[in-house]
């Protein structure tokens, strides 16, 4: 018997979902005025944009699941790190360019599969939110599979760059098909898909652009995990207090 | 007093005053034009307008629910709730036709194609015709412009660099 109602579930789902939107719209928002280029700047903040306010669709959903007059401003800048359930691949510091491009590359990978999942969800205000999450994804990922291309593809010093940073983010990504107790509700609920099948449709379209970008598909390593219980890596701290700070100074305050 | 009853031509008057209501970066565009505009209607003596965003963290969004109530009130009607639907989800198809040559006069060029067609389901570039010297001798420059809704092109024929209203 499990012991979590499925409005308990749900909400901790869509919580989930809305903290990997946030804190990775966070990482990226760190490029804003230091892209490699004008245009790759811009279009690195579109995509923070696009997330932050997926993130805000999310967490104000959660709130209303909660209903204990929380809003998507207390989710966000009133929660400790403790208290924060995105996977660890979000919060990992921005490194270099071709850090962050991998990263997103297997993030938006991920993204892509699970929103378009999502559409068919049982709850229909999650169905909604996927549907508008789906169709910026599918962007995102066109763009990053793009840049894989060109930086796997391209000179010597690029190559070697892209596949270090591919090495450095692979151990985060198993935790992204983790299965516990709030994952098996979802899904026996029709409220999320099966994370094996998400796993494998992600597995397949990495492994065609890394092939096609000539990268080595890195070697499978004691997987990363933490984030959904709450148990982050060094970084989140830091990340937090930056992106809260004003609140946490000046509480309640609004422009 | 005893309160009028609220009729649908009321609500065509309400369209009509929204027509007020822009795009604030891209001025041109009303909110019908976009596809932004989704319904008004009476609910008792509350006026309701829906919106559905056309990107999810589209900083002009509220600006519009803004300039709604704002320009509403200012005519008169004082119980105004502007309210967001996100199902279905917005999509460049809904860009009405004035609403395409308006861009284009505007400098901006409207979306190549219809979401849903196979081109761009299978990640193919459109063809994207310059707006000023309407060749489509043009190429990308980047995926992402100005906003989040459109793209960067560059036209080879007159060499300006021009947006394009992405196609979603």
């Amino acid at each position: 018997m499990s012991a979590l109602t499925r409005q308990a579930a749900l909400f901790e789902y869509v919580l989930r979902l809305g903290d990997d939107a946030l804190i990775n719209g966070q990482r990226l928002s760190e490029w804003c005025g230091h892209g490699p280029f004008l245009e790759e700047d811009i279009g690195l903040a579109n995509t923070a944009l696009d997330l932050i306010g997926r993130a805000r669709m999310l967490l104000s959903y959660a709130a209303d699941l909660e209903g204990r007059g929380r809003t998507e401003d207390d989710l966000a800048y009133l929660r400790d790190e403790r208290q924060w359930f995105n996977v660890l691949i979000m919060e990992l510091p921005r490194g270099d360019f071709a850090f962050s491009t991998a990263r997103q590359f297997l993030v938006d990978s991920y993204n892509y599969f699970l929103y378009e999942a999502l559409q068919a969800s049982t709850d229909a205000r999650l169905a909604a939110i996927a549907g508008k999450a789906f169709k910026e994804a599918k962007y995102h990922l066109r763009h990053t599979s793009e840049w894989m291309l060109r930086l796997g593809d391209g000179t010597q010093e690029s190559h070697a760059k892209i596949q270090q940073a591919l090495e450095e983010a692979w151990p985060y990504t198993g935790e992204l098909f983790e299965v516990d107790e709030v994952e098996q509700q979802i899904l026996q609920a029709g409220i999320g898909p099966d994370a094996a099948e998400l796993a494998r449709q992600w597995q397949k379209k990495v492994g065609a652009v890394l092939a096609e970008a000539g990268l080595q598909r890195p070697k499978e390593v004691w997987p990363q995990t933490g984030g959904r219980q709450g148990l982050h890596t060094e970084h989140m701290g830091y990340l937090l207090a930056e992106m809260q700070c004003v609140q946490r100074a000046y509480p309640g305050q609004q422009w | 007093m005893i309160a009028a009853v609220r009729t649908d031509s009321d609500a065509a008057a309400v369209r009509a005053i929204l027509e007020q209501v822009t795009d604030p970066e891209i001025p041109v565009l009303t909110i019908a034009d976009l596809g932004v505009l989704q319904d008004v209607y009476w609910q008792g003596e509350r006026l309701i307008v829906v919106i559905t965003p056309t990107y999810s963290g589209c900083p002009a969004m509220q600006t519009i629910k803004d300039d709604i109530l704002t320009t509403l009130r200012g005519e008169g009607y004082g119980e105004v709730e502007v309210k967001t639907r996100l199902a279905p989800a917005w999509t460049s198809d809904w860009l009405s036709e004035t609403g395409r040559k308006k861009l284009m006069r505007f400098g901006i060029a409207p979306p190549a194609q219809t979401s849903s067609s196979k081109r761009s389901l299978l990640g193919k570039r459109p063809t994207v015709a310059c707006p000023r010297c309407h060749s489509t001798d043009t190429n990308l420059i980047s995926e992402h412009g100005s906003t989040a809704c459109k793209a960067l092109y560059r036209c080879k024929a007159c060499l300006e660099p021009f947006d394009y209203f992405k196609c979603i």
